[in-house]
């Protein structure tokens, strides 16, 4: 497809004074792809050569297997890929939270922008935690008044399949809150309750303002791609599925 | 109004007058030079290819490749431009393991002229990107981002000049407003300014005081959002002077580059090309050197 413009130059009234009288007449744009018709220049993969190669020591352990690739874009409101990210945090976090402080998390919720790569069919290694979850953010637990809760489902009501766990988020026709349950039940005022999460989101990440002012604070110093890879370890097959945890009805 | 309308007749006019066979004849005796453009964004540490196995990138990108095809394009036309849009960090473990020294050792390499600071150039703190500074041979041109009272402090211009076979090209930089994006732990003193005010300062002191032929745009703020939310879309449709605006963030795939009336209701080119290294933009600005010619059209073809 060529598109065809013509148009006076303006500024060449501003280049009109200097020696060359440049005036742009033509522009010409496209997008050429990186593909493997294009060999690689052999001293820069030499250059890399001793970089990765320190990588690949410890990036190619294989953790589990997965039957199927999953992908954050495959839908609205919850995506397996997020199902199995904030499952995970919570399965591996409330233990430690629990021996910590005596209570229990009550729910999880992470961001979508948080998960940074497919996670591809195949051996799962440390290279796929390190792929999904490059950052090194760790695990917060923050404890929110009821209102504060109710602040989060606002936020939750834009659609977007922020991984969440133990939470249920039902949006009516015209993509309304209809219901929404936490730890199995619809929220009670007065109550507090312990959201798991991390320290990029708390401190403001994405906007979720409802994180800035908890009620208490418990850092758990550990990060989420450590959780990811203990998890993988913990599991042959990762094959988690998309579910009615956050559901447009 | 007035001055819209009187363009829009003459862009036709010009058309019509370019469109006959006697304006090849013409362009055969005239000088022009070639200023060739060559851009990348959001690459974020993808130093090797994507893997065979890959779900949505297999065996793409890659640094190595990427030298190839620019030193290529570099010998058909030393006039050449590379450029990054920022997030040349985070996203494989070459950024864990080495905290982004790699990526600007070959982007050294590869001898990019200029790059902007992304969201994610900050993920070791304003701190982990100064202390990589040393191993960028580039420009790091950011005009929004006062990093006064922070290690990055002196390490950034807000625009360069280049001068490419007589042709003078002005580049400045646009980073997207940290709150929300990246922590205060991180950014420290860091402060974000209005990037619509800067790119009318910017634009209008390197192309009146700087007197440069091209003028363009390395943005780190989005390509375009569904909220109200400053993008490249809308800071093309807001300011003037501006012939190009190299976009990221938003790892925006495009078809071709996108056209925009810019606020004189002039044209200007708007780009992004993916992310990870998988593309390589090129855009190829053709001067007429003659100023005597009447006929001062400008011809996109994308």
């Amino acid at each position: 497809m060529i598109r065809f413009f013509s148009l006076l130059f303006l500024a060449s009234i501003a280049v009109g004074c200097k020696d060359s009288q440049a005036t742009l007449t033509q522009i010409n744009g496209k997008q050429i792809a990186i593909t493997d018709s294009l060999k690689g220049d052999e001293a820069i993969l030499e250059y890399i050569a001793p970089y990765r190669q320190r990588i690949d020591e410890e990036m190619g352990a294989v953790l589990a297997y997965a039957p199927t690739s999953l992908s954050k874009s495959e839908g609205p409101y919850n995506t397996a890929i997020g199902n199995m990210m904030a499952d995970a945090v919570y399965e591996l976090s409330n233990p430690v939270f629990k021996k910590r402080t005596g209570k229990e998390i009550d729910a999880v919720l992470l961001n979508h922008g948080g998960i940074r790569s497919t996670l591809n069919a195949g051996d799962v290694t440390m290279r796929t935690a390190f792929d999904i979850m490059p950052f090194e953010n760790s695990v917060v637990v923050v404890e929110l008044s009821s209102d504060q809760i109710k602040e989060m489902f606002s936020y939750l009501e834009s659609g977007k399949a922020h991984p969440i766990s133990n939470m249920q988020i039902i949006l009516d026709q015209d993509e309304k809150l209809k219901s929404t349950t936490i730890n199995g039940k619809p929220v009670e005022e007065g109550k507090t309750y312990f959201v798991a999460t991390n320290d990029y989101l708390q401190q403001g990440g994405d906007r979720m303002t409802f994180f800035s002012k908890p009620v208490s604070m418990e850092v758990l110093d550990y990060k989420i791609r450590t959780i990811l890879v203990d998890y993988f370890k913990a599991k042959d097959t990762i094959a988690p599925v998309r579910d009615d945890r956050f559901i447009q009805e | 109004m007035i001055r819209r309308t009187f363009i829009k007749q003459t862009g036709i006019a010009t058309a019509a007058i370019s469109a006959l066979p006697s304006f090849d004849l013409f362009a055969e005796t005239k000088k022009t030079k070639t200023i060739t453009i060559l851009h990348t964004n959001d690459v974020h540490s993808h130093i090797d290819p994507f893997s065979p196995e890959d779900a949505l990138h297999p065996n793409q990108g890659g640094v190595a490749r990427r030298l190839t095809l620019v030193e290529a394009i570099r010998k058909e036309n030393p006039n050449t431009l590379l450029l990054d849009a920022g997030d040349i960090f985070q996203g494989t473990p070459y950024f864990n393991f080495y905290g982004g020294e790699l990526e600007f050792k070959l982007m050294s390499l590869l001898k990019y002229d200029a790059a902007t600071i992304g969201n994610h150039d900050f993920d070791n703190g304003v701190g982990g990107l100064a202390a990589q500074m040393p191993n960028a041979s580039f420009k790091m041109l950011s005009a929004n981002y006062d990093f006064t009272n922070t290690t990055m402090e002196g390490l950034t211009k807000p625009y360069e000049v280049f001068i490419k076979d007589g042709i003078k090209i002005g580049v400045f930089g646009l980073g997207i407003q940290l709150e929300g994006l990246v922590t205060k732990a991180l950014s420290k003193e860091t402060e974000y300014l209005d990037p619509v005010e800067i790119a009318q300062d910017m634009s209008r002191i390197l192309k009146e005081e700087e007197q440069c032929d091209l003028v363009i745009c390395l943005s780190h703020l989005g390509y375009d959002y569904k909220f109200d939310k400053i993008s490249d879309i809308k800071l093309a449709e807001k300011t003037r002077n501006i012939d190009l605006i190299i976009g990221g963030h938003t790892h925006t795939f495009l078809d071709k580059p996108v056209i925009v009336n810019n606020a004189d209701g002039v044209e200007v080119l708007v780009n992004q090309v993916g992310w990870a290294g998988i593309n390589l933009g090129r855009i190829d600005f053709t001067f007429n050197l003659d100023g005597s010619i009447s006929n001062n059209a400008r011809t996109i073809t994308v």
